[in-house]
């Protein structure tokens, strides 16, 4: 009997972006794992991409917000670690839309998200967020963010 | 209330807490821009396992929350390795520290993630990607600078010998680990010791670093009893908190 409702829930999730890449959904990223309904209540379960990702508490911010313009308001926000989170969980189509915004998404060969080389190196494990690598293209010289594998 | 279980969370999550507490303290004062933000996020993914290993002590707490567990305890009621609160120093001391630690580190969450509590599986689990990510970060940086300048070689291995003796604790069992270890919860640190020794001696190979002998290894921080810089670092994480009692942000 809920399905529908669960189905549109799902919908309004994925219209949510990430606070810190725009360019995709909550729900493309992986974070989103489960909506279900039980005793009157609709249960949405998220994962962290990173234990220490600051984004979380926007994700939960933003999914309160959106569900209570929509009217839902018997709802609760569940944390989930398992199964930790993994790149894995993202779209071929999720891939290419951050190809194309500039950060080349997790995979074993890194490519340039501007000239498609394959010629690129490591500046730095650590990038502006968590969850990316610090890249240069040796080609083209254009620096990049690449999306780490986990 | 299990209080073998809350004590081994609480361990578990200190010693994230006071390692992302030190790291935090290089944010701005890293030795290079990519440095810099490294070590912040390295801070932050400690800060964040502290988070679910403290949310976790708190519900078998059942009354103080995560909060409280991390802004309302003294030095003696911390149970974090002495290790861990030892101070920067130099970029190298930071991370000889470090490297020490993650290589435990990874090993130790390895191992939890098949502890038969699941929500410390779990988390173990999760923290474990970040652990290894770590761990190649600080191996990576020995070796560079153990087989980087006489200057940089130098000063490592003089952290190297310095921070030595805070190994032992590492591995000690005591009657927590063991009682927990008989119901397949917690780890057992003498399996993990062989592989840690396999990693710290292949990687000071490649640095051309020497290893120093076990000699005198200090104890207590499980208990604990810390050395006098765990005061300090409290004093500034807590100042808030116990000046402004309950004041959000």
């Amino acid at each position: 009997m809920q399905s529908g409702k669960i189905k549109h829930i799902w919908e309004l999730l994925n219209n949510i972006p990430d606070p810190e890449i725009p360019v995709i959904s909550i729900v493309e990223l992986g974070v989103v794992r489960d909506i279900f309904y039980k005793n009157n209540i609709f249960i949405i379960s998220i994962t962290p991409t990173y234990s220490g990702c600051p984004a979380v508490k926007s994700f939960i911010d933003d999914i309160k917000e959106c569900l209570k313009k929509n009217g839902f308001l018997n709802f609760k926000i569940n944390l989930v670690y398992t199964p930790a989170w993994t790149t894995d969980w993202m779209s071929e189509k999720t891939k290419l839309k951050l190809e194309n915004y500039g950060i080349a998404p997790p995979s074993s060969k890194v490519r340039c998200p501007q000239c498609k080389s394959q010629k690129t190196i490591l500046v730095s494990e650590f990038g502006a967020t968590a969850c990316k690598a610090f890249y240069k293209c040796e080609d083209c010289l254009e620096p990049f963010e690449s999306f780490k594998c986990i | 209330m299990n209080n073998n279980l809350f004590k081994y969370v609480l361990r578990i999550a200190d010693n994230c807490l006071i390692l992302g507490q030190r790291m935090s303290e290089w944010c701005s004062n890293g030795p290079t821009l990519e440095e810099d933000i490294a070590m912040s996020n390295i801070s932050l993914d400690m800060f964040g396992q502290a988070n679910g290993f403290y949310d976790y002590a708190s519900q078998i707490d059942g009354q103080k929350s995560a909060d409280e567990l991390a802004f309302k305890r003294n030095e003696r009621e911390f149970f974090n390795f002495q290790l861990i609160e030892q101070e920067n120093g130099n970029f190298g001391n930071t991370i000889v520290r470090n490297f020490l630690f993650d290589a435990f580190n990874f090993l130790f969450y390895t191992e939890l993630s098949n502890s038969t509590d699941k929500t410390l599986s779990a988390l173990a689990a999760k923290s474990l990607k970040e652990a290894k990510y770590h761990l190649r970060h600080s191996k990576n940086w020995i070796i560079r600078l153990g087989d980087g300048t006489n200057e940089s070689n130098q000063k490592v291995q003089n952290a190297l010998n310095d921070l030595w003796h805070f190994t032992g604790e590492l591995f000690e069992m005591d009657e927590i680990d063991n009682e927990l270890l008989k119901v397949c919860v917690s780890v057992d640190l003498n399996k993990i010791k062989l592989e840690w020794d396999k990693i710290i001696n292949s990687t000071l190979k490649i640095a051309k670093l020497e290893r120093p002998t076990d000699s005198y290894m200090a104890s207590g921080g499980k208990k604990g009893i810390h050395t006098e810089c765990l005061g300090f670092l409290l004093a500034e994480m807590q100042y808030l908190q116990r000046a402004y009692p309950n004041a959000k942000w």
